[in-house]
């Protein structure tokens, strides 16, 4: 547990989008919305994720990885095909932009475990959360930052237009999309560093200062994660992850652990709800992330927008048919929906939870 | 007589022209400094302990307590106190006894530690615009909790919680007992407690019938006398405490002398009148951790499973020592570091054993979090804790809550003279004397010791805000939000911590 860590702190914009019928758009639609928020990065950081991308792969895990260092992508493709079958190794595809003058090599494999890893009756969630938790912090250098099924994140270090366009963001169909841009206040470029933030089907957008990162990341850590980017978002993943998917709570119930509810409110709550969140507060104090913060999260099964407990972040949240979408601001969601049925302003700490049917 | 090669400490003088011969300081000091001359008041002034009980009642400022400017010559290697101690053991050949805590000059790491604040990046929250949450719950919790959803969508609890302890902030009253502390003080703590939602702890000695009003807010103690303790003494509280150690005697019994063992204290204790109460310095049934295990788990068939906490004093190893008590099943583990107060100990154990609690609170809560047990036990620091900035550094680096003693009796009036082991206290704080116990009215002093805890509740909100959390347990174990200054490498790294700067 090593303490001498310099965390990343970082502003920014952030915008979402879901389809609940699985209709897949095109990404030019959220790079319009997220390009609409340039004042609230500096160019130092965008990114967008996406899911129902790879309908042909939706068997396989897609991992995408960064090379710092070309050099190791040998070490870890022999890591990869030891412990995997690789359907399919590929760079990503990107196209040349004159703002990007120079960009980790880039690679994306579509992996499932080998059987025989999984003798020891670990799961193949738990096996490739272990293996990202490797190559990232171990290997020095590559960098996996994608890692979901039928999903995927595309960032870097430069803004929103030159990044979708690096990336060929608009070529790529999904029905869940959050993009992100940043303004990174201490740390040098590194694209990793861009969010979203992704395990497994996890991806996270944040903006915020998580100001009890010290304790949420010393509590990820008493569970085996390690947390390599020191970024807030990381930890809310992390903790997502944690709570969701290896201790079976819902996603709304995981998010009044993040974003807990006032003792006041839960004392007047009914007396079985009444027990059940002092119980959550009791046990998940640790992860209660407090400062401001306003996340998006998508997952295999939906979008969620959360806010910090006393709203220091912005939110909106907007439905048109059988969309939903979120964003920092509503004039994002403008952008591309002029005319919503409905927008509001989620409340502090009350999540906004957008599931595919 | 043989007169005293050691000098009086301290000259105790009294103005003779402001004098107006009322004697209250002849009546007010329970040590016997001063007797009525005919005309003036009399002065045995190496019986002065600088309490300053006289002054405060002089109601004409007429006396002064001086340190005793005549000093053995200056000399860096035998110091006062060490030439002192020499000559009274010299001349009495016993151990020289002494209360509170060392008061030699080691290190206080809080004192070399900083907590962070927001600026632009994060906003700062105004507590008195904001909600701001002390709220701490002490005892094991579970590494996860299930849920079921019920009809209305409502969520419920699958298992019911391991019991807890309710406080409103994280701050409790350290054990000291009625017999080491006279039941006036013991009511003023529990007076407090209860108006504050607290916990106090009735130490070794027993719970006296008046504090049964206020079980609410008590913890029962259990140490290696076994003094009053039954099955109704076991239940009488929110939660049982096994006493290993003390900080300030780590490894050391205790010894309650028969001059302090009125009938009241027998009583309660389960003694004869007058007889020395004596604590051995193990527990007769603890000589191994299994031992331990077994009485956790008595206590707790023998309550209802209500928490348990044990209690030691902060050793070198501490950190796997409490690892073991937590496996043995304890709730709570109570860190006492060597600062902690006493109300009688040998001067030499005091002020030689034991490490501070900067370090065990650090060094425990890694630990447990290395072994992935952190959930299963509160941590309680105690031993120097001396304001809420104290308190709240205590919590950055791992505890749950902290516990205070001589903050609460400097309340009362205790100026920490640190005779509390002669049963003399002029305060009536630790004394069995009637005339003197007499003085300590509980009401009065427990409103003075509630104002302090609401102050150090308002200063932890303040920390709160301009820490930019909102919840107590955003600051547990956060050491990324404190920095050291002037600390080794070494020691940063034991405590987790950065230097400033960085
Ligand atoms: S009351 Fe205290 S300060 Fe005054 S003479 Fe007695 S011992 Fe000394
Ligand atoms: S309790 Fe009484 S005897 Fe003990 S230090 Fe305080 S004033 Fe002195």
């Amino acid at each position: 547990m090593n303490h001498n860590y310099q965390k990343d702190i970082s502003g920014c914009g952030l915008t979402g989008l879901i389809n609940k019928k699985r209709r897949r758009v095109s990404g030019s639609e959220i790079v319009k919305s997220l390009c609409l928020m340039n004042d609230r990065g500096n160019g130092l950081g965008a990114g967008y994720a996406a899911y129902g991308i790879y309908p042909d792969m939706a068997d396989f895990y897609a991992f995408h990885v960064m090379y710092d260092d070309p050099g190791m992508r040998h070490e870890v493709e022999d890591h990869l095909r030891g412990n995997y079958h690789v359907e399919k190794t590929e760079e990503i595809p990107t196209a040349p932009v004159k703002a990007i003058h120079i960009s980790p090599l880039l690679m994306r494999y579509f992996v499932r475990p080998l059987k025989e890893r999984l003798a020891g009756g670990i799961g193949s969630d738990d096996y490739v959360v272990n293996t990202v938790m490797r190559i990232n912090s171990e290997s020095g250098g590559a960098f996996v930052f994608s890692s979901g099924k039928n999903m995927g994140t595309f960032k870097g270090v430069g803004n929103p237009a030159d990044i979708a366009r690096f990336f060929r963001i608009e070529e790529y169909e999904g029905y869940i999309w959050t993009a992100h841009t940043r303004f990174p206040t201490n740390t040098p470029g590194w694209w990793g560093g861009a969010h979203p933030f992704a395990l497994l089907d996890w991806s996270i957008v944040h903006n915020g200062e998580i100001s009890s990162y010290g304790i949420n990341k010393r509590y990820l850590e008493m569970y085996g994660y390690k947390l390599t980017l020191l970024t807030d978002t990381e930890a809310a993943a992390y903790m997502l992850d944690l709570l969701i998917r290896r201790h079976g709570i819902t996603v709304k119930t995981a998010c009044q652990a993040l974003a807990a509810p006032f003792w006041k409110r839960i004392d007047a709550m009914p007396e079985a709800e009444k027990e059940a969140l002092t119980a959550l507060r009791q046990t998940y104090g640790s992860a209660l992330l407090n400062g401001p913060f306003s996340i998006l999260f998508g997952h295999a099964k939906g979008l969620v927008g959360i806010n910090d407990r006393i709203k220091l972040r912005p939110l909106v949240a907007a439905t048109h048919g059988a969309f939903t979408y979120m964003a920092s601001e509503e004039s994002a969601i403008r952008e591309i929906c002029p005319k919503p049925d409905k927008v509001w302003s989620p409340r502090a700490g009350e999540p906004v939870i957008a599931e595919l049917e | 007589m043989f007169k005293s090669l050691a000098p009086p400490e301290y000259l105790a003088t009294i103005d003779t022209v402001k004098c107006i011969r009322c004697k209250r300081c002849i009546l007010n000091c329970g040590w016997g400094v001063y007797s009525w001359g005919g005309d003036k008041v009399l002065i045995a002034t190496s019986k002065c302990v600088k309490c300053l009980r006289c002054y405060h009642y002089c109601p004409e400022e007429a006396i002064q307590i001086h340190d005793n400017p005549t000093r053995f010559k200056a000399n860096a290697c035998w110091g006062y106190n060490n030439i002192r101690n020499i000559k009274r053991q010299a001349e009495s050949g016993g151990i020289p006894l002494t209360g509170m805590g060392s008061d030699l000059p080691y290190p206080i790491l809080f004192d070399n530690l900083l907590i962070d604040a927001c600026q632009v990046t994060n906003p700062s929250i105004d507590p008195l615009r904001e909600p701001m949450e002390l709220r701490t719950y002490l005892g094991k919790k579970p590494s996860s909790v299930s849920f079921v959803d019920d009809k209305d969508g409502h969520v419920r609890l699958k298992e019911k919680m391991p019991p807890q302890i309710k406080l409103s902030m994280p701050v409790m009253f350290s054990p000291m007992s009625f017999g080491s502390i006279s039941l006036n003080a013991q009511k003023v703590l529990a007076i407090a407690a209860k108006e504050c939602g607290i916990v106090m702890n009735t130490g070794e000695g027993g719970l006296h019938e008046d504090l049964f009003p206020y079980r609410e807010n008590i913890i029962v103690q259990v140490a290696s006398g076994r003094f009053g303790v039954n099955p109704d003494y076991l239940n009488a509280g929110v939660a049982v405490e096994i006493k290993i150690g003390q900080g300030a005697k780590p490894g050391i019994g205790g010894h309650l002398p028969g001059e302090k063992i009125p009938l009241e204290v027998a009583r309660a204790r389960m003694i004869p009148v007058g007889t020395d109460a004596l604590s051995p310095a193990p527990q007769h049934d603890i000589y191994s951790i299994e031992d331990l295990r077994q009485l956790i788990y008595a206590i707790k068939e023998a309550t209802n499973y209500k928490p348990v906490s044990v209690k030691i004093a902060a050793v070198h190893n501490v950190a796997a020592i409490a690892s073991g008590i937590v496996r043995a099943g304890a709730d709570i583990v109570y860190l006492d570091g060597f600062r902690g107060g006493t109300g009688a100990a040998p001067t030499i154990i005091r002020d030689h054993l034991g490490i501070p609690i900067e370090h065990a609170i650090a060094a425990v809560d890694d630990r447990l979090r290395q072994e992935g047990i952190r959930n299963e036990a509160s941590i309680i620091a105690a031993g120097g804790i001396r304001s809420s900035a104290d308190a709240a550094k205590a919590i950055a680096l791992g505890a749950d809550a902290v516990a205070i003693a001589t903050t609460a009796l400097i309340t009362m009036g205790c100026t920490v003279c640190g005779k509390c082991y002669t049963g003399n206290c002029s305060w009536g704080i630790t004394t069995q004397r009637p005339e003197l116990t007499a003085r300590l009215d509980p009401e009065v002093y427990a409103e003075r010791l509630i104002n302090l805890v609401h102050a150090w509740e308002h200063e932890l909100k303040e920390i709160l805000g301009a820490l930019g959390i909102n919840a107590i347990e955003s600051l547990r174990g956060n050491r990324e939000r404190l920095r050291g200054v002037g600390l080794d490498t070494q020691t940063l790294d034991i405590l987790g911590v950065k230097p400033a700067g960085r």
